[in-house]
């Protein structure tokens, strides 16, 4: 295992500079929006991997409420934060390239960007709860929340079917249609921001392993009538 | 020309938000593992 993350580390910095190569260099420009439309081989594949991340968040939040997995509570903590990550890059990147086309960063009550934010609320409240509420019960509402936190995701993703609204048609199953080339880069650029994720993930779960191991030492220690947990409180804030 | 701006302005704010994440995740598993190391548990 330790020998597959290098390797897959050097694997996926091949994979973002050739993505972006394809991307800024042999993608053709939109006949519309010239070269700025590139900034969907960024916003879109973030979007699909912050959406990904918060199916597994849900799944294992599921999984926890029924079995009370330690393991599958590692994995909605871990899936929930780098989601909220890659979703901040979709609200960043979003209104940057709404300024040039529609000529405004954002379109107040357009159902698509509001639901978007909301989802991004959502989660980071579900992190701050689980940062800063030290009880018995946070795993567990944590879990609740992120299950109602995952209903926004549909909403999100079919709002432009069903509602009306400035943000473009979804670019696969919309009735859309896309240049091929254009496709192939897209979904290029997809894999890999996705290795990418995992990868970020893999880090982010070793990071929470460790945590809970440090936490537990400390407990052992205050246990044994050595000196009292002294980091347990500063050490929940500092490691999450 | 204009427009580019905003091309570059995002590719760049994207790879400033990861590598400021990844930079909180070094710091953090430096920190824990000083704190295990301190604890006399250091794997």
């Amino acid at each position: 295992m330790k020998r597959l993350f290098p390797i897959l580390s050097i694997i996926t910095a091949i994979l973002l500079a050739y993505a972006l190569y394809q991307a800024l260099v042999v993608a053709p420009t939109d006949a519309l929006q010239g070269d700025v439309y590139r900034i969907i081989y960024y916003h879109v594949p973030s979007a699909w991997t912050a959406f990904l991340l918060f199916l597994i968040n849900f799944i294992a939040s599921v999984v926890y409420l029924i079995r009370r997995n330690q393991k599958a509570d590692m994995i909605a903590l871990v899936s929930a934060e780098v989601g909220v990550v890659f979703c901040t890059v979709v609200l960043v990147t979003g209104p940057l390239w709404a300024r040039p086309v529609w000529g405004i960063w954002w379109a107040p009550g357009d159902i698509r960007l509001t639901s978007t934010l909301v989802l991004w609320l959502i989660y980071v409240s579900y992190l701050v709860l689980r940062r800063f509420s030290s009880g018995s019960q946070t795993q567990m509402l944590a879990a609740a929340l992120a299950v109602f936190g995952a209903l926004d995701v549909p909403l999100v993703y079919f709002s432009i079917w069903f509602f009306r609204t400035q943000h473009p048609q979804p670019v696969i199953g919309g009735g859309g249609s896309m240049d091929p080339r254009m496709l192939h880069v897209l979904l290029l650029s997809w894999l890999a921001w996705l290795c990418f994720g995992f990868l970020v993930c893999w880090s982010r779960y070793r990071l929470e392993v460790l945590h809970r191991e440090v936490e537990e030492a400390h407990a052992m220690q205050s246990l044994a009538g050595g000196a009292p947990a002294k980091a347990s409180l500063p050490l929940d804030r500092g490691s999450r | 020309m204009n427009a580019l701006k905003f091309l570059f302005a995002a590719y760049i704010a994207t790879w400033a938000i990861h590598a400021f994440y990844l930079g909180t995740l070094v710091r953090r598993f430096s920190r824990l593992r000083r704190e295990l190391k301190e604890l006399g548990k250091d794997k």
